[in-house]
């Protein structure tokens, strides 16, 4: 019998992994990257690794963004797997983002309005031209910024609509959220659990169905009420304590979008919002949050709910970019099993169908 | 500690275990009804059989004896992984003997080796809602389990016997346990559905990405779905296995060559090794 | 929880990760081959009247997730507390475990999860006087080749009727585990039983 069935799948893997492990490294004659240049230089890859990771920790993101050799959602995979070994200690307070210390904060609803208007660092009023300075090796450090903004309070856009009755108000829950990473969606699905799985899917995804619900699928008419970006301070009540303590500083985004509301038989018309949260500076996963959280609002709002950023199976269960990425890419496991059963069924059918052809 | 320092026996931390094995109690309790659970992210990708991972994480124990299979052989590289990571995190003996385990993982198969009290065959599930291609949407399948309302795949059958004259389906064909929940037996070719029927082994489903766990006590009544004029059948390929000469195990085609040249071969490596050694002694 | 009050309590598992995935296995086996008994190898320290088998039960199943009613008294309380991390419940329909070292409370008061999710039920935990296998009831249903056999002592007398109550819910109703000493079976939903 010449054939003999395939073997040494464990030297495949291994011969695999150590070929994977030279191609990380590149040139040998270049130094390598450290974790920290990654976390420095690389910063919003490290911002929206943590966020789709779901774990904040800069050095760890940074770390996982050098094994994944630059791919971000295979490092925020990384992350993943690795959150899911940590005890959980506590749960923190919500973040209170009205008394973030700001590095940046715009409206496109009001020209000026109390504590102004924060460019901060963006590229929006950037030319994307390649800056070929930067392709020199000892590139000098840029100066610092002349004046960072003062702590003067910043009310938020929402606020100031409230103030008028302009704005849905948001009443703050009882009930203990549900927790995304300890028990599985379940539909129908409330906003707070909606606005976390929002918050850790994919950019790319949220991107795409905020940008359809601009295109007609679905009812928006999204102005930013306001976009604010720097450091909120988390705490936890130890239980042993009894009171709030500072556990650190994170950096995060926040995003208000200012929708449309027709009102209904009961309720006069208001604007009502979407919302958007994320790690770090993030700016374009946070509107297209937003975005995405008042399209889900829809059956909630009485509205018509067809479109698909509409869907609330649709979007939850198709956001998560590792669970998306596992499925899809599980395909190139093999399936001979299937396909052969496949191949004898059609087989059969054929001889069924030209059988009946020939009668 | 286990085996790999730094991480707890089997890998899952015991908040997790007991969380999945409440899981997979009641659905034992429950024969074939989907139990939602929290699935965690594994160290392995989705798809590659986490959710069978987590199961037999819960389960398994330093007095087990683990096989592990992907197309019904132990030597596919996905195999070689989950058995690797399992002997790294809990320090378990593994075999490739169908009859010495006391756990076995699956992913597309059940082996040709008839099963045993005892024995845990633990399938790696994709999608273990039967019905998400006739209505993907969760919210309504769930209420068709509740209402144990199967007419739309009994439509798709129908439909499909109307049109070819026979069910469409090979593999993930749906089957009734109990005389009550309709359930996916996962990817598993229709050939190997009579094997989940009455089996003495007790058979454990996990789906990692749709966080669902559901289960087959022994000896309970698996019936493939079917019409009386149209009675359910396995079908493999009409051949002989190259190497053992089984007319009986599930065959895969191998291309020997670019001019049609084709064999068939037992999927079941084991079944087929143990023939060929039993045929050498016996000569 | 106060040092004083730590000191006095049984210590629980000995090897807690080792011993709860082994009383696990005799849970799920019993679970799974209804009526047939099974050994906790190592059952772990506890105050009475906590058995061998319940107290094993208790620590390998219930955790902070799952309220659980006793009525084993104020030691055994805290101790599932301590050892368990669980939440206690103020009455038996709101509890996930149940631990009935007295009378059984009525199956019918015990949580029977809904049509859409009959996993959302209530898991009795039960100490009887004994456990013979080989006589008695006779059981069948899923995981139970022909007829399995379970003699059960110290069961109220309305046992019976409302056993076949539970199991005419299916798929809601309440599972069972029985124990005597460091011994233990199960009746889930599905077992249906003869007089022997």
């Amino acid at each position: 019998m010449a054939y003999v069935a395939v073997k040494g799948g464990e030297r495949a893997i291994e011969a695999a992994h150590a070929w994977l492990a030279r191609e990380r490294r590149g040139d040998p004659g270049l130094p390598a990257l450290t974790v920290g240049q990654i976390e420095q230089q690389l910063g919003l890859a490290v911002d929206r690794v943590m966020a789709e990771g779901a774990c904040h920790d800069r050095g760890l993101a940074a770390l996982a963004i050098k094994q994944a050799r630059g791919d971000l959602i295979e490092a925020a995979f990384l992350l993943r797997a690795y959150r899911t070994t940590l005890p959980r200690f506590a749960a923190s307070l919500p973040l209170d983002t009205g008394a973030m210390r700001i590095r940046r904060r715009i409206s496109a609803t009001y020209k000026d309005l109390p504590g102004g208007q924060v460019l901060g660092p963006t590229f929006d009023y950037t030319h994307r031209l390649l800056d070929f300075a930067l392709a020199a090796e000892d590139e000098a450090p840029p100066p610092p910024p002349e004046a960072s903004a003062e702590a003067e309070r910043m009310p938020r856009v929402t606020g100031i609509l409230a103030q008028e009755g302009l704005m849905q108000g948001e009443v703050a829950g009882e009930a203990e959220p549900p927790d995304l990473t300890r028990e599985p969606l379940a539909f129908p699905a409330e906003r707070p659990l909606r606005l976390q799985s929002l918050a850790r899917g994919d950019e790319g995804f949220l991107l795409a169905l905020g940008y359809s619900t601009q295109r007609g699928y679905g009812n928006a008419h999204p102005f930013v009420g306001e976009i604010r970006m720097g450091e909120v301070t988390v705490e936890i009540v130890p239980p042993e304590l009894g009171f709030a303590i500072e556990i650190g500083e994170i950096t995060v985004t926040e995003c208000q979008m200012v929708n449309q509301f027709a009102g209904s038989k009961t309720e006069p018309p208001q604007f009502t919002r979407g919302y958007g949260l994320t790690f770090g500076h993030a700016e374009r996963k946070a509107m297209a949050m937003a975005l995405v959280d008042r399209a889900l609002r829809a059956r909630e709002l009485g509205e018509e709910a067809t479109a698909p950023a509409e869907s609330e199976e649709f979007v939850l269960y198709h956001c998560d970019n590792v669970e998306a990425t596992g499925f899809v890419e599980h395909l190139k496991l093999p399936h001979y099993v299937d396909f052969q059963s496949e191949l004898e069924k059609i087989r059969q059918l054929r001889a069924t169908a030209l059988r009946e052809a020939a009668e | 500690m286990s085996a790999a320092t730094g991480y707890n026996f089997g890998y899952l931390d015991e908040d997790t275990k007991r969380m999945i094995r409440r899981a997979l109690l009641k659905a034992v309790a429950i024969p074939g009804h989907q139990v939602p659970f929290g699935s965690r992210e594994m160290p392995l990708p989705y798809g590659w059989g986490t959710g069978g991972i987590q199961v037999t994480a819960s389960v398994i124990g330093p007095a087990d004896r683990l096989k592990v299979i992907d197309q019904g052989a132990d030597d596919t590289t996905n195999a070689v992984s989950i058995r690797r990571f399992f002997a790294r995190v809990a320090g378990v003996e593994t075999t490739e003997r169908t009859a010495e385990a006391s756990i076995i993982q699956t992913r597309h198969r059940i082996p040709e080796t008839t099963l045993r009290e005892g024995q845990i065959l633990v399938y790696q599930v994709p999608m273990p809602e039967p019905l998400f291609r006739l209505e993907p949407r969760v919210a309504e399948t769930k209420r068709m389990h509740a209402l144990a309302d199967y007419g739309l795949m009994h439509v798709k059958l129908y439909e499909d016997i109307a049109r070819h004259g026979h069910v469409a389906i090979s593999y993930n064909y749906p089957v009734m346990v109990n005389g009550r929940y309709l359930m996916s037996p996962s990817p598993i070719p229709a050939f190997d559905n009579p094997k989940m029927h009455r089996n003495p082994a007790l058979q454990l489903f996990g789906a990692g990405r749709e966080k669902r766990i559901y289960a087959v006590p022994p000896y309970t009544e698996v019936r493939s779905l079917d019409f009386e004029d149209h009675p359910f059948e396995p079908v493999r390929a009409r051949a002989g296995c190259a190497l053992c000469g089984s007319r009986e195990s599930y065959l895969d085609e191998v291309v020997t060559d670019d001019a049609g040249g084709r064999i068939f071969v037992c999927s079941d490596t084991d079944y087929c090794q143990g023939r060929q050694a039993r045929q050498e002694a016996a000569e | 929880m106060m040092p004083a009050m730590r000191a006095t309590l049984a210590a629980g598992f000995a090897e807690p990760v080792l011993d709860a995935q082994a009383c696990f296995r005799a849970a799920l086996e019993a679970m799974a081959r209804p009526g047939r008994v099974q050994r906790v190898a190592a059952p772990p320290e506890a105050p009475p009247p906590l058995g061998g088998a319940a107290a094993a039960l208790l620590l390998t199943l219930a955790d902070a997730d799952t309220p659980v009613w006793l009525d084993a008294g104020p030691e055994a309380e805290a101790w599932a507390r301590f050892h368990a991390g669980c939440p206690i419940a103020a009455a038996p329909g709101e509890a996930a475990f149940l631990l009935a070292a007295g009378p059984m409370p009525p199956l019918a008061s015990l949580a029977a999860g809904s049509e859409e999710e009959p996993h959302r039920s209530a898991t009795l935990i039960l100490q009887v006087a004994a456990l013979a296998e080989g006589e008695g009831w006779r059981l069948s249903g899923p995981g139970i080749e022909r007829e399995h056999r379970l003699r059960v002592e110290g069961l109220p007398p309305g046992f019976a009727a409302d056993w076949a109550a539970n199991q005419a819910r299916f798929p809601q109703g309440v599972d069972l585990f029985l124990c005597a000493g460091d011994r233990l079976a199960a009746l889930p939903r599905t077992t249906h039983l003869a007089a022997g």
